[in-house]
């Protein structure tokens, strides 16, 4: 039994290691300062996913991310883990989406894709932290969701059964397919590239990566559809164009401050035994502790 | 009609902290808008629960109350939250930032296509006018959070849809009770009729839920370390240093993630706010996500290895020095001083 699954990923600016440029002096983010990877937690949604693909034969794994052209990277580094391919969705038109128009817009492409048993993606990406994307992709394609899972338990005659992890202990619930399920950063981790895969994927590109590099799509790529990686815009997916983009955003940013920590007086010590001696005198003194 | 919204989050029979602390937020923003405070509650054997809940001011109850609905699964609180909402319009609806709650809110949001915020630190009523169109709005919830990295503090708001629902997570806002003797009245929400088979295809077949043994909202002294503490072995000086001054241990996320310590000793954001007498930070170095959940702490020392990391401006005391050095000193002039 094949299944078809898809994961939903994305490519995000490396936020945990923040350094001193991140942000420009006009108070904007600077994201040519930032690195840009695969959301960790989709990673874990991968694996999950690789996982049933190694259990089925004739599984099929399919990325669907959402982004700019570069954002094609992380479906060739699905590629190289053991995924089938994927698609790019977008556009212009997808600019200043928030969580609900992002999920309308995956949405279509996943009623455009059409046939799938199970949507895998990961609990949240690193830069919102929001973990709305999955939830609401669920509603709008109309099926069950099943978030913060650690592992998936096993699927059986088309029930599949996943352990949850909750704030205060875990959870099993099982569920018919189709189903979508959001995967959490305490899952095993994702297997790493694989070299034989890397070798045969490391050309797969979109059409406007191969535009872009000038590269001839009739005579290499027409033989070898596998290296093409699907490229949906706007226009492909039939949209309400009052739900995309900021336009469809209900959430809108009044404004951003600049977090300036205001200073205190501090009293500044060393390591050195008097000055402990003196700060544990002082606790004591005033109560603090003792 | 327009009245502000809590969903209560019900554990075996327990309401949530994080839950009354909303309705003491909620209450707030009702009466600055003149408009009443309301709750759902949903589980099973909610009998007399409205009794918990008036108290906070709470103006009406609305319970669903069904052997199926505890535990929580999605789909039959999306239907019955969803269905309240279409006959009440609330002006502003809030949720716990708990595994519930960011399970459920997101779910009606896309049903109802409301805007979402998630995590907030704060919430407050304000005007705002759209620098484009010039359109006015009155009496909008500002809702406000830490983001990119914590960089930034956004203020992010919903001018056109409504409810303006946002999360936030336990221990953010203060519980405390409005008036002892407020009562309110039972809305019974007819489930039966409501409900049908296919809300039920999720099926919880397994559940283990530990009563937290941590509380890290009561604890009057906490010791908490960063990533800068460098392993999980390296803790154990800051948990020799919590026992000896009784407090206890918490962490940041970075040394969460690095696997330094359990989830639930996390501080910040993403974690549990925390306002303890004594917060001594190890190796932290102050991402406002951090500080956000425990700027309140009456007294901060920190001790760091550089001299330039943000939280030393927060903080009362710093030491600029290898913690491995400074915990065993303090335990020991500690020691030395309350013979």
């Amino acid at each position: 039994m094949g299944l078809k699954i898809l994961v939903l990923a994305k490519q995000v600016p490396d936020t945990r290691n923040v350094g001193q440029d991140a942000m420009k002096s006009d108070g904007t983010v600077n994201r040519a300062a930032l690195p840009a990877i695969f959301n960790p937690e989709d990673l874990n949604a991968l694996e999950q996913a690789l996982q049933l693909k190694d259990k089925f034969p004739g599984t099929t794994v399919e990325i669907i991310t959402m982004g700019p052209t570069r954002a094609a990277e992380i479906i060739r580094e699905a590629m190289y883990r053991g995924a089938d391919g994927g698609y790019l969705i977008t556009d212009r038109a997808f600019a200043g989406s928030d969580t609900l128009a992002t999920s309308y817009t995956i949405s279509l492409a996943v009623k455009k894709i059409k046939e799938f048993d199970l949507i895998l993606a990961g609990r949240q990406a690193i830069d919102g932290d929001t973990a709305q994307v999955g939830p609401q992709v669920a509603e709008k394609v109309g099926i069950p969701q099943i978030t913060y899972a650690e592992e998936i338990k096993g699927i059986e005659n088309n029930v599949i059964t996943v352990k949850r992890r909750l704030e205060r202990g875990i959870e099993v619930v099982k569920c018919p397919l189709p189903v979508l399920v959001t995967v959490h950063s305490s899952a095993t981790e994702c297997r790493s590239r694989n070299t034989k895969l890397t070798m045969k994927y490391k050309r797969a590109k979109t059409l406007t990566e191969l535009q872009e590099a000038g590269m001839d799509y009739e005579g290499f790529y027409k033989t070898r559809p596998y290296l093409t990686i699907k490229e949906w815009t706007a226009d492909d997916l039939n949209p309400d164009p009052n739900c995309l983009g900021l336009t469809g955003s209900p959430t809108k940013v009044k404004n951003i401050e600049n977090v300036v920590l205001t200073a205190k007086e501090t009293v500044r010590l060393t390591a050195d035994d008097k000055d402990i001696d003196f700060l544990m005198r002082e606790l004591i003194a005033n109560h603090t502790i003792g | 009609m327009n009245n502000v919204f809590v969903y209560i989050e019900i554990e075996e029979g327990a309401i949530a902290d994080v839950s009354l602390e909303l309705l003491t937020k909620g209450k707030k923003l009702a009466q600055q808008l003149g408009k009443k405070l309301e709750a759902i509650a949903i589980g099973y054997k909610l009998d007399g629960i409205e009794k918990q809940l008036f108290p906070y001011g709470v103006d009406v109850v609305h319970v669903a109350d069904d052997k199926r609905l505890a535990p929580y699964t999605t789909l039959p609180h999306n239907k019955i939250v969803c269905e309240i909402f279409k006959n009440e319009k609330p002006e502003i609806a809030l949720f716990g930032a708990t595994s519930v709650g960011r399970d459920l809110a997101p779910r009606i949001c896309s049903t109802t296509g409301s805007g979402l915020t998630a995590d907030c630190t704060s919430l407050e009523i304000g005007d705002h006018t759209d620098p484009k169109t010039k359109t006015e709005y009155k009496n909008l919830l500002y809702q406000i959070r830490p983001a990119f990295g914590g960089n930034i503090i956004a203020t992010i708001i919903n001018p056109e849809t409504r409810p303006q629902i946002a999360t936030v997570r336990e221990g953010v806002m203060k519980q405390e009770i409005f008036d002892a003797k407020y009562t309110g009245v039972v809305k019974p929400i007819d489930v039966k009729n409501l409900l049908s088979k296919e809300d039920f295809v999720v099926q919880v077949i397994e559940r283990e839920i530990e009563k937290s043994k941590l509380n890290l909202k009561a604890a009057p002294i906490i010791v908490a370390g960063g990533y800068g503490v460098g392993s999980k072995e390296n803790f154990k000086l800051l948990h020799d240093l919590a026992e000896v001054l009784g407090g206890e241990v918490a962490a940041s996320r970075a040394a969460v993630d690095s696997g330094f310590a359990e989830h639930e000793r996390q501080v910040g954001q993403t974690g549990v706010t925390v306002r303890p007498k004594l917060y001594i930070a190890c190796g932290i170095s102050g991402a406002v996500q951090h500080t956000a959940g425990m700027a309140e702490s009456a007294l901060v020392i920190s001790i760091n290895n550089d001299p330039n990391a943000p939280i030393n401006t927060i903080a009362d005391y710093t030491i600029i020095g290898d913690l491995n050095e400074v915990l065993p000193k303090m335990i020991k002039y500690y020691k030395q001083n309350t013979k």
